[in-house]
């Protein structure tokens, strides 16, 4: 407390300075924050890993590879050839967990943050202005919830046709539901608060509220649930795959994959065991990042 | 009001605001009728549930949308009835004419916004095409003048004590150079020394930038250290006006008034106990018939029960009560 007495005697800075200054030093705060956490550093670096290996795919193993038939090499075990070892047709499986990656987790990544940007603004929407949009928008939520996840992706699916973009839309409309019960209830909770009532005394708009005040204060929330949802949107689009009703063969994938070496399990585990561990650390590693991302944002924690 | 400092900037006239919801009707205000003038203090005294904060979010009309309803009244503000006002044309006035500083400082601050981003979000809002320099100078120079160092503007709210963050939310409140403040208890939830220390500030303020002010409180001492005029209300209603003299040294004293004061401790007096009011507040859903405090009142006659007392007035000092119902009644000493 004894430091604002001599405030007074300050001296003046300029503005521009500061604001740079305070730029980089809240990047670097939030940074510093979040390498304290050895699990989230960890699992940033994993990600960095797999998403470098995946963008450097066609350097590393061209596309050709992931698809090319060798009946000669069906089943080959791990080798110095081919390190992950061959698939029932003999291709390649290191080039198709590479190029599989790319499709699996552009999926993933862009279902999270179409649905995450949806699901937000309808809950937003619905918590903030309440009564009549509120009840129209979860009577709909009702609607969409009312189908089982599965069930509903593979219906529209099914209906629009497998390829890349549908699934994004069927991904997306299974998944939007969460964000908007999510934030909705942040929004809630948030627009209580007297520094809601207090930024709406000083004249700003609801948007305004709801942009500077509600969804920054919401976003510790959303972060981990969006990451989760990475994880979970992986797995679920692998199950797709599994099923049939993902990316159409011969285009390498995930999830498509597992349920390729479904037929040799006994024989050859190595053709599970890749993609399943591509699936498992990706989800992982964007796990932990949220869970140290969540505490680095907060500046509660702050220490 | 006896020396107008430029006319009247708030008169509120006969405003009823009532609370609706399913099960009952909350009168939370009933035909008040108070005016600031410009460039002076009113303190709005009260009891906790009297309806003198519900008063200031009707100027605001920051009512809760769902329950809060204005039955009738005007709320002029320079002469615009604000209750006519649309949306957009409020958002203008408030922080930007009418700026309000609420109770908990500890809840009123964005947690997740640094303090000087919160105190430019205010001058934005208003002044929308200020260049960024400019913004951060007056940042600057308006911490400076609640005594917070500036460079204390990159920090969060919870790297500030209780009286610094209050002093951050009287920042933001004086930021645009309201005409009229409205402080509801604004030190109530500090500690006594940074009460103090608060309080001179504000009334520092005041004085520096010529502010109305409307303060909310329940602490006559505050009242006596800051304000010129005063309105007492009970239940809902506004029971006796006047300047700060007329309430703390006239000859007329309502008995609720005077119970306020009897609940005071007095160093003069040998007085070991305190004498507050007896009772409660009258149920605002269902309030009595005559004289709102009449079930409390010490002096209670049979006429308080049944009939509404009529305002008498002398000079710029007016009050509710069957007790001066004559107009000629010096005040009662035996009134408690």
């Amino acid at each position: 407390m004894g430091r604002e007495e001599t405030s007074l005697r300050m001296e003046k800075t300029t503005g521009i300075e500061k604001i740079t200054f305070k730029r980089q030093s809240q990047a670097k705060e939030i940074w510093r924050r979040f390498k304290k956490s050895k699990g989230a550093v960890f699992g940033l670096g994993m990600l960095t890993i797999i998403l470098a290996v995946i963008l450097l795919a066609d350097v590393i193993a061209p596309y050709s590879l992931a698809t090319r038939q060798n009946m000669s090499l069906k089943l080959a075990p791990p080798s110095w050839g081919h390190i992950f070892g061959c698939d029932g047709y003999g291709r390649d499986i290191f080039a198709r967990v590479l190029h599989g990656g790319r499709t699996s987790l552009s999926i993933a990544v862009i279902a999270t943050m179409t649905s995450c940007l949806l699901g937000s603004i309808l809950g937003a929407v619905a918590g903030y202005f309440g009564k009549v949009i509120d009840s129209v928008i979860c009577r709909a939520l009702d609607i969409f919830m009312s189908v089982p996840d599965i069930l509903f992706t593979m219906a529209v699916v099914v209906a629009l046709g497998a390829n890349f973009i549908n699934l994004l839309v069927a991904l997306t409309l299974a998944y939007f539901t969460n964000y908007v019960r999510l934030v909705r209830s942040q929004v809630l909770n948030l627009s209580e608060l007297e520094y809601v009532e207090a930024a709406r005394a000083g004249g700003a708009s609801s948007a305004r509220i709801i942009a500077t005040h509600i969804i920054p204060n919401a976003m510790g929330v959303i972060i981990v649930n969006t990451t989760l949802n990475v994880a979970k949107i992986i797995l679920y689009e692998s199950t797709l795959s599994f099923l049939g009703l993902g990316m159409p063969p011969p285009a390498p994938e995930w999830g498509l994959m597992l349920a390729e070496a479904r037929a040799f399990l006994r024989t050859s585990p190595h053709l599970l065991l890749f993609p399943a561990a591509a699936i498992v650390m990706s989800a992982c590693s964007v796990n932990l990042i949220g869970d140290g991302l969540r505490d680095a944002l907060d500046p509660h924690l702050k220490s | 009001m006896l020396e107008n400092n430029g006319g009247i900037l708030l008169n509120i006239e006969d405003l009823k605001v009532v609370y609706k919801t399913d099960l009952e009707t909350v009168e939370a205000v009933n035909g008040i009728s108070l005016t600031v003038m410009k460039g002076r203090t009113l303190g709005l005294v009260g009891e906790t549930g009297a309806g003198k904060t519900t008063t200031a979010l009707s100027i605001l009309r920051l009512l809760p949308s769902t329950t809060g309803r204005i039955e009738r009244g005007k709320i002029e503000f320079n002469g615009q009835d604000l209750l006519k006002l649309d949306e957009n044309m409020m958002r203008v006035i408030r922080g930007n004419q009418i700026a309000m500083v609420f109770q908990d400082p500890m809840t009123s601050l964005n947690p997740v916004m640094t303090v000087g981003d919160q105190i430019a979000e205010a001058i934005e809002l208003h002044n929308g095409k200020m260049p960024h320099e400019e913004v951060n100078r007056r940042v600057e120079n308006i911490l400076q003048m609640v005594g917070i160092m500036p460079q204390r503007r990159f920090e969060y709210p919870h790297q500030f004590s209780g009286g610094m963050k209050q002093r951050v939310v009287i920042a933001i409140a004086l930021s645009c150079e309201p005409e009229l403040l409205i402080a509801d208890e604004p030190t109530t939830a500090l500690d006594v020394t940074i009460q103090a220390q608060v309080l001179n500030m504000i009334k520092d303020l005041r004085d520096r930038l010529g502010t109305a002010m409307l303060l909310i409180t329940h602490d006559l001492g505050i009242v006596a250290q800051i304000c010129d005029d005063v309105a007492v209300m009970y239940a809902g209603e506004i029971i006796e006006t006047g300047t700060v003299e007329d309430i703390f040294i006239g000859d007329w004293r309502h008995p609720y008034t005077a119970g306020l004061f009897n609940s005071l401790p007095d160093l003069r007096s040998q007085a070991t106990r305190l004498k507050p009011i007896p009772g409660l507040m009258p149920d605002p859903s269902n309030l009595p018939n005559g004289c709102v405090f009449a079930p409390r009142c010490g002096n209670r006659m049979d006429i308080c029960e049944k009939e509404h007392p009529k305002t008498v007035q002398k000079a710029q000092h007016r009050l509710s009560c069957h007790l001066y119902a004559t107009g000629e009644n010096p005040r009662r000493r035996d009134v408690t």
